[in-house]
């Protein structure tokens, strides 16, 4: 059983080796969980998960596994004994009963709580029987009995199962989408650290070495504090398909502005997709040409798109802004080729659902960015992404749209 | 052996962190502890040496904090200032070596609790150069070649504030546990704990104030547990009624939240100014 606990978690996604296994039996010989259950549930997480995104998967696992050994399990009796330690709970019941229900031993209510299981047929609610919620019967739910058994459900947390099964720690699992102090951890990976402006630290080791050279008169030197160098070009679809996204996507936003410690941070918006204007404001009021932009960037500056790709595939390979204006320019797909040429490091960030990309024009954008989900597992593997080297097919392939030689393909 | 740890009646511990505790003191690691700022990570390792009456020693970790910072120091421009100037024996490495907490605690003849104060401030690589010395708790001085070896492994407590991802190698040795922000129960004991004599309808209806203040959305910088606390003695030096606090904006204000944009946010009682989208 213990170890369909360990493959149980592996097949939740928490990477516990052998290392946390052995740690984990050591505990427990030692005693480390006081001999019960519920102890054991916050010794094996403390020893198997080192992370609170894992807290919940861990939980899941947990009530996978060890699901079975509940009902008659030591559980119960662990809850049995808080239930008859708990004399708060006994306060509303009037004297009479309450003397005459106390008598019932742990042993007693056991049994009989498994003979009245075997009895009962159907689902109850109030009464003194059978099992079920409210009423004054010893078993169920809700009720006020004071050597009762609660059953399932949740109650005071006193128990290993109804712990891990309120799944308290939902919201800190990583493919849920991203509150921004999580986006801002996430971006700040992407620092490129370097020795950058004025000489005003202390070099101790050319000092050290300079000075020995000089036969011990002591010359100091200077460097360059470490900077982060790096330059981040952030395009934003709002509007059309994109509105209910709109706030994370101003979320993702702010805290790429304030937590990440870019060198450089600019963003421009756009409407569905990257023609031959950019916007500095998201009411599409101020306009500055994409060719501009490209130049004003260096090409080491990282680009990351972020926007549901979701579009009419005419929209890609319309040519020109609008569907009013006549002027004939490269279409939205040669765009985006463009930028994706001139800033190598590239990645395009998709709020949409993994299963939603098979439509058509994500499709198409996908065969030139490489798209990432907005989660904080997205982000991160974007950031990784951005980190290496760009792949050299696709280099090639963005070569040949930005000249216009490649069309939309699919779309 | 007596597992069981006894905290002060300073420290509100929940069950399941002294649980961890005592798992990472049995194993001997390293205990890891997350959380929202203002939880007590800092504290546990105070109140943790306190009651075991273990020497504390304490390692405040900054962005330019290096790993060897922790175990000794050497400086080399004062004995290179020295042998210019001819002060002092400069041939006697060991004067200008100076330990640090870590390797404080190894020499010690009993056993310390050291606090890594916030890990994450430090670069990337920062834990990944502690792990050997973690593992073997021992350490060498290179300048000297002196190894010093901890006689009684020190209990190590760490903390993180999440701003950096932890190397994997590093989390596989620690212990860790996530210091969930306290419920309603739990917050009214901490309060207690702080202000003995707190009228109940006082305590009830700032607390009433404090979670729903949190509940608002968008704020940079929720109020955490000692800003609460700070707050409860505003309110009563000030000998404020607890009917005042059930308005949208509680006297005050400035004590719970820290950032301006926060304040704004909620002093502007027409929650509908967002920008929309077309």
């Amino acid at each position: 059983m213990f170890l369909d606990f360990l493959y149980n978690l592996r097949d939740e996604g928490v990477a516990v080796g052998t290392h946390e296994w052995l740690a984990l039996v050591e505990a427990l010989l030692a005693g480390a969980h006081g001999h019960g259950f519920l102890g054991f549930y916050h010794v094996a997480r403390a020893v198997l998960v080192h992370r609170e995104s894992d807290y919940d998967a861990f939980d899941r696992a947990f009530a996978r596994t060890f699901r079975g050994i509940e009902a008659a399990g030591e559980a119960l009796l662990a809850q049995l004994e808080a239930f008859l330690r708990d004399p708060a709970r006994h306060a509303d019941l009037d004297p009479a009963l309450r003397a005459a229900l106390e008598h019932l031993s742990r042993d007693e209510v056991r049994r009989r709580f498994f003979e009245r299981l075997a009895e009962q047929r159907e689902r109850h609610e109030g009464g003194s029987h059978w099992i079920g919620t409210g009423g004054t019967s010893p078993f169920g739910q809700g009720g006020t009995h004071p050597t009762g058994v609660r059953v399932g459900g949740q109650g005071g947390g006193r128990s290993a199962m109804a712990v891990a099964d309120a799944r308290r720690f939902a919201a800190y699992r990583t493919d849920r989408v991203l509150d921004t102090r999580q986006i801002a951890v996430a971006l700040r990976k992407l620092r490129r650290m370097g020795h950058e402006g004025r000489r005003t630290e202390l070099d101790l080791d050319s000092t050290v070495d300079r000075t020995a050279r000089n036969c011990g008169d002591l010359e100091v030197v200077l460097r360059p504090p470490r900077k982060n160098r790096l330059r981040v070009l952030l395009l934003l679809d709002v509007g059309g398909s994109m509105s209910p996204h709109a706030d994370r996507v101003e979320k993702l936003f702010s805290a790429a502005k304030r937590g990440g410690g870019f060198a450089k941070l600019d963003s421009y918006y756009f409407h569905n997709c990257v023609y031959g204007k950019l916007y500095r404001d998201a009411d599409f009021l101020d306009a500055v040409p994409t060719d501009r932009v490209m130049r004003e960037h260096d090409p080491d500056t990282r680009l990351v798109v972020v926007g549901d790709a979701y579009m009419h595939p005419m929209e890609l390979t319309f040519a020109g802004s609008s569907w009013w204006t006549t002027e004939r320019g490269p279409s939205g797909y040669t765009w985006l080729g463009r930028l994706a040429d001139r800033f190598v490091h590239n990645a395009w960030l998709n709020p949409e659902p993994e299963r939603l990309w098979r439509a058509p024009s994500i499709a198409a954008i996908a065969r030139i960015f490489s798209m990432f989900p907005l989660t904080l597992e997205g982000i991160g593997e974007m950031v990784a992404h951005l980190r290496r080297p760009p792949d050299a097919v696709r280099r090639a392939l963005w070569a040949e749209i930005a000249r216009g030689r490649a069309d939309a393909g699919a779309a | 052996m007596d597992l069981r740890l006894h905290f002060d009646d300073g420290y509100i511990v929940s069950e399941e962190l002294a649980r961890a505790v005592e798992v990472a003191v049995l194993l001997e690691r390293p205990l890891l502890l997350k959380g929202e700022p203002g939880t007590g990570k800092t504290l546990l390792a105070v109140h943790l040496a306190r009651s075991l009456g273990a020497p504390f020693e304490r390692w405040q970790v900054k962005s330019t904090t290096k790993a060897t910072d922790g175990l000794y120091t050497y400086d080399a421009v004062r004995r290179l200032h020295d042998s210019r100037f001819g002060e002092g024996d400069v041939s006697d490495i060991g004067r200008y070596i100076e330990l640090g907490p870590l390797g404080r605690a190894f020499r010690r003849k009993e056993r310390t609790v050291v606090l890594i104060d916030e890990i994450d401030k430090a670069d990337p690589e920062f834990p990944n150069d502690l792990l050997h010395e973690l593992d073997t708790m021992s350490f060498t001085i290179v300048e000297t070649g002196e190894t010093i070896e901890a006689s009684v492994r020190p209990i190590v407590v760490i903390t993180s504030n999440n701003e950096k991802e932890l190397p994997d190698a590093f989390l596989r040795r620690c212990v860790f546990h996530w210091i969930a922000f306290p419920d309603r129960e739990l917050m009214a004991r901490i309060v207690r704990v702080h202000h003995p004599d707190v009228g109940e309808r006082l305590l009830s209806a700032a607390l009433d104030a404090f979670y729903r203040l949190r509940a608002e959305e968008g704020l940079r910088k929720p109020p955490s547990t000692s800003e609460l606390i700070d707050w409860i003695a505003a309110l009563r030096h000030a000998g404020i009624e607890p009917e005042a606090l059930s308005g949208r904006v509680p006297p005050f204000l400035g004590t719970l939240l820290k950032k301006e944009q926060d304040v704004a946010a909620v002093a502007r009682t027409t929650a509908s100014s967002r920008r929309g989208y077309r």
